[in-house]
């Protein structure tokens, strides 16, 4: 690639560099020359490289130079848009970026945009819009969506994407990128500018940038090389690493030991479960009353803003997060990072490193704290990734129908729309570039009357055609439904944590501070008495009334409830071969802790280890049952979909399943027959049970009730506009006046099942909750690998997943047994008084 | 057939809790079915929230299969047959002439409810405030206070089970014994637990207990081991 005439830089930025003695990063320059070029660009760089700036450089320029509005001339509309995953993000650019404008004397406005912002001043800003708003993907859609967009975004010049690679992986991203199409349209030279953290396809980013017209376009790409190369190690503790478990209990003193050796320690975990636990065991040994901090999306907001707003005063020796903090918050002076738990991602782990040290010429430090013996593995390879800079960020997915659905709606609610420009709009969208013309008509149907095959709703149409073909909203309501609807992150039903003082009155209590927010279903497994981890203290549950959790302060240390939640992230497939690489190669184990290598010496000399193409499966007896053990390695979502589709061939062969249990490692499988046996005697063959045909059939009738595609189905059906959101204060009215999704899903299953809802939910599903692909490839992989090993008894490899076994519940026909039982016990019961009687 | 239900007693009187949801008296050849809440996909459609239209003809083709179970002669539905006053005047003819079939030949009774006051337009059987039929009343809302013999729906009841780090909520039959408040039957409604404050004082707290709807079985519990919420 030619390089471009470097950027003259106007003079308030040479004057204000130079009385800084600093002199403009050559990627600073570089992005600049290509802006004004009028390309689009990425810009790919790690932490601390001063990629704000750089984002921003050409905007800042541009209206430097622009000359002043006179008097009495119109407002010129938004000259730049930025746009950022978090609103938080946003608040901090404007602090950030407001410093350097203001020592420049640039004459430009500034403000930020987001849900928390009041409504005179949103309506102040549409009348009188600022030079760079700063925004998220969710406010740009119901900018886009409102009928002065045209005007708002007529002069707009650039779009600012922060984050980038975190946002194009979800339906948000999804959603952003029709938002960024429209953008095109209502201002034909629009230039983006995204700016990234590495990623394993830069190439998919580029192209995310541009229009996809002719296809394969992309934007210019300006990579900068990492800083220091971090500093990390793993713990090398000298207690015992537990075999199972996700506490990493054993550890607190030597972690309380490396926070008191810094300035200020980030401690990462993947859930808010492990948050609350490791605040709790880190607090119980210091003895020195360091300042601790919780930091976890279920906090009330005020108690984060506390705590942020103290890590930015460098007032906190620690704070526990979980992914909340993931993103490039800048945030004091943190000198040391401690991952608890498993990375599950070489790409992830680099990014929360890089949350140390903000300089790029120091070193990032970093320890890694396994939790358990797998996560030893874990932990060592992704470290060696890291090392080799190895990148495993989830490759970019099609468009969402769901989320192409609202936007549809959006338009029209903008301005009535011609079907077939709107098409070529949406598919100039990256993620959409690959969408018929089919599928799109049946999208606008599902917008207009619902899509049904009954087509009973035509006079109910929330879009509908005028005389000259475009289609237009039926009723100004429809637009206000849409901008309640607004947006794809989809909570899953929350209630209220209160805290009283009025113990053993269930619900009937007032009063209280609210402590944060905690999921409906984990309430609904508890019972009054139960005392849980919460918001950093041991709380006994004490009742539900309406949208509020009722809990008292409890006595003790010890929480009767655990609740683990396995991981939000499951295993990269990078990482996972990573993992059988090194389970498979003895010449690597010095590299392990003594007790680890020696664990897997054992497994080497009475069962076997598999060779890193391989799945090893073992059956062994154990109490009065049979036990399958697989290891593949893929994560739990695959397992668990696998340990579904394994147990109903156990059951059609006549082996009697009872149960599994599954891992991001391993899958166990429990029986009343020997498998062992029946594998020996060829009464079932493993090749046939672990063949890829059970992914058609099988795989199809399980999915039909799984409680797994009704939730899916929930959020494709919220975000599709096909039932309302839960907004504060609704949820009084109760269960008995709504429609649960799960009722519509059966009733739309049984009716239409090619639905094209049903359909984005198989898609969902297939992708996330379940692993389908995943698991497909790893079918695949294993035909005519598998290593069977009959043992008589356990072996240690298989340890880890049989301590797991009781921990966790196996869902579908269970519900009715559990019911059954109940129901039977009782009567016993009765059966009992009355002989005694 | 058995397996598909359990027998009760209220007021003497032997029924037959259905899985189904319907209520079926051998004595008196009866079944009792509540909220049916015909139409309410179509109810939320004229609010612009198109839900799936298909929730008629899922509640018809069950109630159906009940009534060609028990075959009987009088037939009472409890009130909020439809969700709202439109819904019998503009439902699909084709439902209307399946209703038609299951009507022809027996008593039916259309018990007024809360979202269906007034009778249902252009569909046969008697509209009736409440009735009474041997030891029993049918009425929509159940009445204040003991009120011995009452068949009653309106709250939608259901009931939840917490065991083994589970929770388990279904529809139920709510009774003591002395009067009986029936799940709500049509395929769009929701539940409300029994143990909400919405229930306060209509039963006798040792005595209740609620029949929950399995897929093939009805499993009845005492109230002492459910759980609110």
């Amino acid at each position: 690639m030619a390089v471009p005439p470097a950027a003259a830089l106007p003079a308030p930025f040479l004057k204000w560099f130079a009385e800084r003695g600093w002199s403009p990063r050559p990627h600073q320059i570089d992005l600049l020359a290509r802006a004004q070029n009028g390309k689009s660009v990425l810009l790919i760089a790690p932490t601390g490289a001063g990629k704000t700036l750089a984002g921003f450089l050409p905007s800042l320029v541009d209206l430097a130079n622009r000359p002043k509005r006179k008097p009495g001339e119109p407002h010129r509309g938004v000259h730049t848009l930025y746009i950022s995953p978090l609103k938080a993000l946003a608040v901090d650019i404007e602090r950030n970026l407001g410093k350097p404008v203001a020592e420049m004397g640039l004459p430009l406005t500034m403000e930020t945009r987001t849900g928390d912002t009041p409504a005179h001043k949103r309506q102040r800003q549409k009348l009188a819009p600022p030079d760079i708003l700063l925004t998220t993907p969710e406010q740009l859609a119901l900018l886009i969506a409102s009928k002065d967009a045209e005007r708002f975004f007529a002069g707009l010049h650039y779009v600012v994407l922060d984050e980038l690679h975190s946002l194009v992986t979800s339906k948000r991203g999804h959603l952003l990128s029709l938002g960024l199409a429209r953008l095109r349209r209502l201002a034909p030279g629009l230039q983006s500018i995204g700016l990234s953290a590495t990623v394993a396809e830069p190439d998919a980013l580029r192209r995310w940038l541009v229009p996809q017209n002719p296809p394969g376009m992309m934007a210019d790409l300006i990579t900068v090389g990492g800083g220091a190369k971090p500093v990390i190690t793993i713990l090398d503790s000298a207690g015992h690493v537990p075999w199972s478990g996700h506490s990493a209990r054993y550890a607190i003193p030597e972690i309380y030991e490396a926070i008191r050796r810094h300035r200020t320690t980030l401690l990462f975990v993947n859930t808010r479960s492990q948050a609350e636990l490791l605040f709790q065991e880190l607090w119980r040994v210091n003895e020195e009353t360091l300042p601790i901090a919780l930091h976890h999306g279920s906090l009330d907001v005020g108690q984060r803003r506390k705590v942020e707003k103290a890590m930015e005063a460098n007032a906190l020796r620690a704070v526990v997060a979980t992914s909340t903090l993931d993103l490039g918050i800048d945030w004091g002076d943190v000198d040391l990072v401690v991952h608890v738990g498993a990375p599950k991602g070489a790409s992830r782990l680099a990014q929360r490193i890089g949350r140390s040290n903000h300089r790029m010429d120091e070193p990032s430090r970093a320890i890694l704290v396994p939790a358990n013996r797998f996560e030893v593995l874990e932990c060592r390879a992704a470290l060696d990734a890291n090392y080799l800079g190895a990148q495993d960020t989830p490759p970019l997915v099609e468009g969402a129908l769901d989320v192409l659905a609202q936007h549809v709606l959006g338009m029209a609610c903008a301005e009535p729309f011609d079907a077939g420009e709107l098409l070529e709009e949406i598919r100039s969208a990256a993620p959409y570039a690959a969408l018929d013309p089919v599928t799109f008509d049946r999208v606008v149907d599902f917008v207009a009357t619902g899509g049904y095959a009954l087509r009973s709703y035509e006079r109910y149409a929330r879009i509908r055609r005028m005389p000259d073909g475009r289609w237009r909203i039926a009723h100004p309501h429809v637009a206000q439904q849409y901008r309640l609807n607004v947006g794809t992150i989809v909570e899953a039903p929350m209630l209220k944590v209160r805290l009283t003082r009025h113990r053993g009155r269930g619900g009937n209590v007032r009063g209280g501070p609210v402590l944060g927010e905690i999921e409906e279903y984990f309430v609904e497994t508890l019972a009054p008495g139960d005392t849980f981890l919460f918001a950093g203290k041991v709380v006994r549950f004490e009742g539900i009334r309406e949208n509020e959790c009722y809990v008292t302060s409890a006595a003790g240390n010890d929480p009767k409830v655990a609740s683990y939640m396995g991981g939000k992230f499951p295993l990269s497939t990078y990482l996972a071969a990573e993992v059988r690489a090194m389970l498979a190669d003895p010449s690597r184990w010095h590299l392990l802790p003594e007790q680890v290598a020696d664990w897997l010496r054992i497994q080497k000399d009475v069962s076997v280890l598999p060779h890193r193409e391989d799945l090893l499966v073992e059956t062994f007896p154990h109490g009065d049952r049979f036990y399958m053990v697989a290891y593949p390695f893929e994560g739990r979502l695959a397992h668990q979909t696998l340990g579904m589709l394994l147990t109903r061939r156990l059951e059609r062969a006549g082996a009697h399943p009872l149960g599994f249990v599954a891992t991001d490692y391993s899958l166990a499988v429990w029986s009343l027959e020997d498998m062992g046996r029946m594998f020996r005697t060829g009464a079932l063959s493993l090749a046939e049970l672990y063949a890829e045909d059970m992914l058609g059939d099988d795989l199809e009738a399980w999915l039909a009730d799984s409680w797994m595609l009704k939730r899916t189905f929930r959020n494709c059906a919220v975000i599709a506009g096909l039932i309302e959101r839960r907004h504060p204060g609704q949820e009084k009215t109760g269960r008995q006046v709504t429609v649960s999704a799960d009722l519509i899903y059966d009733v739309l299953r049984t009716h239409q099942p090619d639905h094209i809802l049903l359909q984005a939910t198989r898609a969902d599903a297939a992708a996330g909750l379940l692993d389908v692909k995943r698991l497909g490839e790893m079918l695949s992989r294993i035909r005519g690998r598998i290593m069977h090993k009959d043992l008589d008894r356990i072996s240690p490899l298989a340890v880890p997943i049989m301590l797991e076994i009781g921990r966790e519940s196996v869902n579908g026909e269970a519900n009715e047994m559990l019911l059954a039982e109940t129901a039977d016990m009782m009567i016993e019961e009765a059966k009992g008084t009355e002989q005694a009687g | 057939m058995t397996t598909f239900s359990e027998a009760i007693e209220i007021e003497g009187e032997t029924a037959l809790c259905d899985c189904s949801g319907a209520l079926y008296f051998p004595g008196l050849d009866l079944l009792a079915v509540s909220d049916l809440h015909l139409e309410k996909g179509a109810a939320f459609a004229r609010r612009r929230q198109l839900i799936p239209p298909y929730d008629t003809a899922a509640t018809l083709a069950r109630f159906a299969e009940v009534i060609g179970l028990y075959d009987p002669k009088i037939v009472v539905s409890l009130g909020d047959s439809f969700h709202d006053g439109a819904g019998a005047a503009l439902m699909p003819d084709a439902f209307r002439a399946e209703l038609s079939v299951l009507i022809a030949g027996r008593d039916w009774f259309w018990v007024a409810g809360n979202h269906d006051p007034d009778a249902p337009e252009g569909i046969d059987g008697e509209s009736v405030k409440e009735i009474a039929i041997g030891p029993l009343v049918f009425r929509h809302e159940p009445s204040r206070g003991p009120t011995p013999g009452e068949i009653a729906g309106h709250l939608h009841p259901g009931a939840r089970l917490v065991a083994r780090g589970r929770s388990v909520r279904r529809r139920c039959f709510a009774g003591d014994g002395r009067r009986m408040i029936m799940p709500a039957f049509g395929a769009y409604t929701g539940m409300l637990n029994v143990l909400d404050r919405a229930y306060a004082g209509l039963f006798d707290t040792h005595g209740l207990f609620a029949c929950m709807l399995g897929r093939r079985r009805v499993y009845k519990v005492t109230g002492s081991v459910l759980r609110p919420g």
